[in-house]
């Protein structure tokens, strides 16, 4: 039995389903939140690379290319702003976040 | 079963250990680990696809730059692990059943939708012989995508500016001194002449005042 287009898009879809659950178990954690999306980023561009590689087209890798580069400045902003939401109220939960009222 | 099966199953029950030890791990400096080893596994899985450049540079940059910099982040902060963690466990069957939902859902669609596909498409990547994947790479991402990239570019630009002026605090017990306001100083900004009329003290006291001097 050899690898099909099915193994690899299977992976993406169950590291998916792992990020969605997490999301909904660390409702609190700030962080655990950026790392989840982070994991979801990974299964998207799982697919872009296994559909890259079937259907013998270097543009899916190319796109992966930029969802990374998109990731990486989002994950620093994401951070940057965690870390100054800890310095004004010590903590990461994400409840005390009203201030917006919104 | 050939040996490559063997290494996508092994690098994907890793991968999928260690993206759910991320999501239900007590301690954030232990999920950040289990993270990295999710994406090295990844980077792995992505070697398998014959997509090097992507797997090295995921290596490189996501575990070399972007997960230490998260490192760096939860190991400042001083979390307080049993406040976010309450209601962890009340979310556990909502959370499991749409996971579950998810997975069912995408892995029924994709691999129905494109098991015609998997038997065909196992053709290698065209003219992957006669060129590196770094060289095809490079020229798609410099001729096709250019603008894109310089886009990406000015991207990357804005996300280290907008993090370093987030994060900048201006400490307000220091005494440094600011090297713009001394270059741009001014000499009448300095010394101020002002024009005051000469005043002549009366008679009297000045001759009190030098019979002072004399006594």
């Amino acid at each position: 039995m050899s690898l099909t287009l099915g193994h690899f898009l299977g992976l993406g879809a169950i590291l998916f389903a792992i990020s969605v659950t997490g999301i909904f178990l660390n409702r609190k954690n700030l962080i655990v939140l950026l790392m989840a999306i982070e994991l979801m980023l990974l299964a998207v561009n799982m697919n872009f690379v296994a559909f890259s590689h079937y259907l013998g087209d270097m543009h899916g890798q190319v796109f992966v290319f930029f969802i990374l580069t998109v990731a990486a400045a989002e994950s620093a902003i994401g951070l940057a702003i965690l870390v100054l939401l800890f310095r004004n109220k010590s903590s990461i939960n994400v409840d005390e976040m009203n201030q917006l009222k919104g | 079963m050939d040996y490559q099966a063997g290494f996508f199953y092994f690098f994907s029950a890793v991968l999928l250990f260690a993206a759910l030890r991320v999501v239900t791990a007590r301690n954030p400096v232990h999920a950040v680990l289990y993270l990295m080893l999710a994406f090295s596994q990844a980077a792995a899985v992505w070697l398998i696809l014959k997509a090097e450049f992507l797997g090295l540079t995921l290596v490189l940059v996501y575990l070399g730059a972007v997960m230490v910099l998260f490192l760096f982040v939860v190991m400042m902060l001083d979390i307080r692990i049993d406040s976010v963690r309450q209601g962890f466990w009340q979310h556990v069957p909502l959370a499991l059943a749409l996971g579950g939902l998810v997975a069912a859902e995408l892995t029924a669609l994709l691999w129905t939708g494109f098991s015609n596909l998997a038997p065909t498409a196992v053709a290698p990547v065209a003219g992957a012989a006669a060129k590196s994947n770094t060289h095809a790479l490079g020229i798609l991402l410099y001729t096709e995508y250019l603008y894109p990239i310089q886009a990406a570019a000015v991207i990357l630009l804005v996300a280290m500016v907008a993090a370093i002026a987030l994060t900048l605090r201006h400490r307000k017990d220091s005494k440094a001194i600011n090297p713009s306001l001394q270059v741009h100083v001014r000499a009448k900004d300095r010394l101020v002449v002002v024009n005051m009329p000469a005043s002549v003290k009366p008679a009297s006291t000045v001759a009190a005042s030098s019979e002072g001097v004399a006594k």
